[in-house]
């Protein structure tokens, strides 16, 4: 088997909500090789957002483990945690949040901007994605002037700017119609080629049948397991 | 790389604020209003200041003037419809003062009376001004034409005079002034050289008026004589001066005002009568300059008001801006940005803002002190440190002002942040 890119160890998450605690995750032990596709299913409030939330280092587990790429990360500081999401992860959206003041090129480069990337190489390595994902000529325009299936690809090219490892994509077509959505899932099978490690949240089973891991969470726990053929 | 991402940064900055212009326009507005009246009144005081100075500077900072004048007691000695006076400063106060104190370099006795000077049909009134070759020394000004008076002068009571560029301009209205003969009351004289004519001082009294005539003090006394008559509403004012005016130059600055203290507690004694006054430029310089530290320190204040009120404003509005955009701050956070990248980002566009409040608020404060002069006349210097210093204030303003929103945009938590609506 590939070596190991995400651990988690008995993890559990409780949002406290005034004198209530909401156990969003009971218990969660997991591990997703390296260029693994995984789909996260279940249905609604089964804590799958939550779930990809501390995957995706924006939030701490209450209690257990996490490793990323063999890093123990719950207990990293603020800093380190927003350097892995900028050096490892790439997040794909339900709402594609673009920034709608920045055009597409600027949206596609934040990233390395974060990182220090110097102007010139930005630009060209953010043109190049928006090439690759079929918007090489929409590079001025503002997200407002795209249609949602553009905007999911430029958020898509944006979460490949720092050439991360791992993507996260929490209900990508969600907002899509259905043929946008094979359109998006098409480029994630690509990236998943390229050896990425994805890991996506749907409820469609038509988007789930994409990854070759589907894993089925029910209140907060892993209810089963499927592996394609 | 840090110093490209503050570039970026400030792009990001500049673009935000371009696409609220109205808005940014009316959040700088306060630091437009503190930085240009602040420059603008900085200006005014420069002008004035040095309006003051250059006076101070025309009369000598190192010259002190006696000046004589009637005594109270003295107006009420009149005889039905003669009035005698005698009143002022004496030959001997001119020794006296010599010999007070070597400090003390130039003296120069001043003998003044009005008289018409006529030349064919042109008529004007002059001051006629009885002095001592010196006299050019202690008020210099520049030679237009001919000579000054000289030593000579005074030893053969030379009928010759000395005349100011305006008084010489319109008695004589030609080039070639340089020996014509002016008749001054009764008597002729010869024109012997042209200065520079003095201003007339607003803020000290300058020992030259516009139009003078300058003739040997010998000359004057022997040929217009100790007493002064003047016919004046029917009644005849009859005045006995010695000498009006005493020049005194003292060889060091710093000795100006031991010196005139020196001649004052001298001349009251001679003088109980207080028929004089002193006229010291360097302390009036002090006195402007005390002035003018008094009037930095209220317009500091209206500047540190003005200023503070303006942070008020830009704070409210970034706060504002931080609310509005936290959607903005969750992706941002989300794509890996650090807390202190997003607080950069807040500080830089609020430091543009007070920056471009404070460009504008320059130009607002070059524009109004020009204004003022043309239409009030009153002299105003921008000095240049002004604009610097507003400058740098107006951006710190942005910096202090805009740590606190800048600091809650990057507490924020991503999660929720990425929820906001
Ligand atoms: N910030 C929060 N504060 C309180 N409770 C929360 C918070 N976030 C999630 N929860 C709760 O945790 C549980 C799991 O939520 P989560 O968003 O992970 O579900 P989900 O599986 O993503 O659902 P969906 O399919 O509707 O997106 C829910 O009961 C939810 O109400
Ligand atoms: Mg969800």
């Amino acid at each position: 088997m590939a070596p190991v890119m995400i651990r988690l160890e008995n993890v559990t998450k409780v949002y406290r909500l005034g004198a209530e605690d909401v156990h969003a995750l009971r218990g969660v032990d997991l591990e997703v090789g390296s260029g693994e596709f995984v789909a996260l299913m279940g249905p609604s409030g089964s804590g799958k957002s939550t779930l990809m939330n501390l995957i995706g280092c924006l939030d701490r587990p209450t209690s257990g483990r996490y490793w990323l790429d063999g890093q123990n990360v719950e207990t990293m500081d603020d800093d380190n945690l927003s350097m892995y999401r900028l050096k490892h992860l790439g997040f794909v959206f339900q709402s594609f949040n673009l920034i709608p003041q920045l055009t597409v090129l600027e949206n596609i480069e934040l990233p390395m901007f974060y990182r220090g990337v110097p102007a010139a190489e930005s630009r060209e390595r953010a043109a190049a994605l928006a090439r690759r994902v079929g918007l090489g000529g929409r590079l001025k325009h503002r997200p407002s002037e795209l249609s949602g299936g553009q905007c999911q690809l430029v958020a898509i090219a944006r979460a490949l700017a720092n050439d991360p490892p791992v993507i996260l994509a929490d209900e990508p077509t969600g907002n899509l119609d259905s043929r946008t959505g094979e359109q998006i899932m098409q480029i994630l099978e690509e990236l998943h080629r390229d050896g990425r490690t994805i890991v996506l949240v749907t409820h469609e089973p038509d988007i789930a049948r994409y990854a070759k891991r589907r894993i089925y969470l029910r209140d907060g726990r892993i209810e089963r397991e499927e592996h394609a053929a | 790389m840090t110093f490209y991402v503050a570039i970026r940064n400030l792009q990001l900055g500049l673009k935000d604020i371009l696409s609220h212009k109205t808005r940014s326009l009316l959040t700088t507005l306060g630091v437009v209003f503190g930085v240009g009246s602040v420059i603008a009144m900085l200006a005014v005081g420069e002008g004035a200041s040095q309006q003051a100075l250059e006076e101070i500077r025309k009369v000598g900072s190192r010259n002190i003037l006696i000046i004589a004048q009637k005594s109270v007691d003295e107006e009420s000695v009149a005889r039905r419809y003669v009035r005698m006076s005698v009143y002022g400063l004496k030959y001997e106060d001119e020794e006296r003062i010599r010999a007070l104190t070597p400090a003390i370099r130039r003296i120069v006795p001043v003998r003044l009376m009005r008289r018409d000077g006529v030349l064919g049909s042109r008529r004007m009134e002059l001051r006629v001004v009885g002095t001592t070759p010196e006299w050019f020394e202690l008020v210099p000004r520049r030679i237009l034409a001919g000579r000054v008076l000289q030593a000579g002068d005074l030893a053969e009571y030379a009928r010759v005079c000395v005349l100011t560029e305006v008084g010489a301009r319109r008695l004589l209205a030609t080039e070639h002034v340089i020996g014509e003969t002016i008749q001054i009351g009764p008597q002729f004289f010869e024109v012997v050289g042209v200065v520079e004519s003095g201003a007339g001082g607003r803020a000290v009294a300058v020992p030259d008026e516009e139009v003078d005539a300058y003739v040997p003090l010998t000359t004057q006394l022997h040929v217009f004589g100790e007493i002064n008559a003047r016919v004046s509403a029917g009644s005849r004012d009859i005045e006995k001066v010695e000498l009006h005016e005493i020049l005194v130059e003292v060889a060091r600055e710093e000795w100006v005002e031991p010196t005139a203290a020196a001649i004052e507690t001298m001349l009251q004694y001679f003088h109980p009568k207080k028929d004089y006054k002193m006229s010291v430029p360097l302390a009036l310089l002090r006195q402007a300059e005390q002035t003018k530290r008094t009037f930095n320190v209220v317009l500091g204040s209206i500047a540190g008001i003005s200023l503070v009120v303006g942070g008020i404003g830009i704070m409210n509005i970034m706060l504002a801006s931080v609310t509005e955009r936290t959607k903005e701050i969750g992706i941002r956070r989300a794509i890996g940005a650090r807390r202190s990248q997003i607080v950069m980002q807040f500080l830089i566009e609020t430091m543009v803002l007070s920056g471009v409040g404070g460009l504008i608020g320059i130009l607002a404060g070059l524009a109004i002190p020009a204004l003022i002069t043309r239409t009030t006349g009153m002299p105003t210097v921008v000095p240049l440190y002004s604009l610097v210093l507003s400058f740098g204030i107006s951006v710190s303003v942005g910096l202090i002002f805009g740590l606190y929103p800048a600091i809650r945009a990057a507490r924020l938590d991503p999660i929720e942040a990425l929820r906001h609506e």
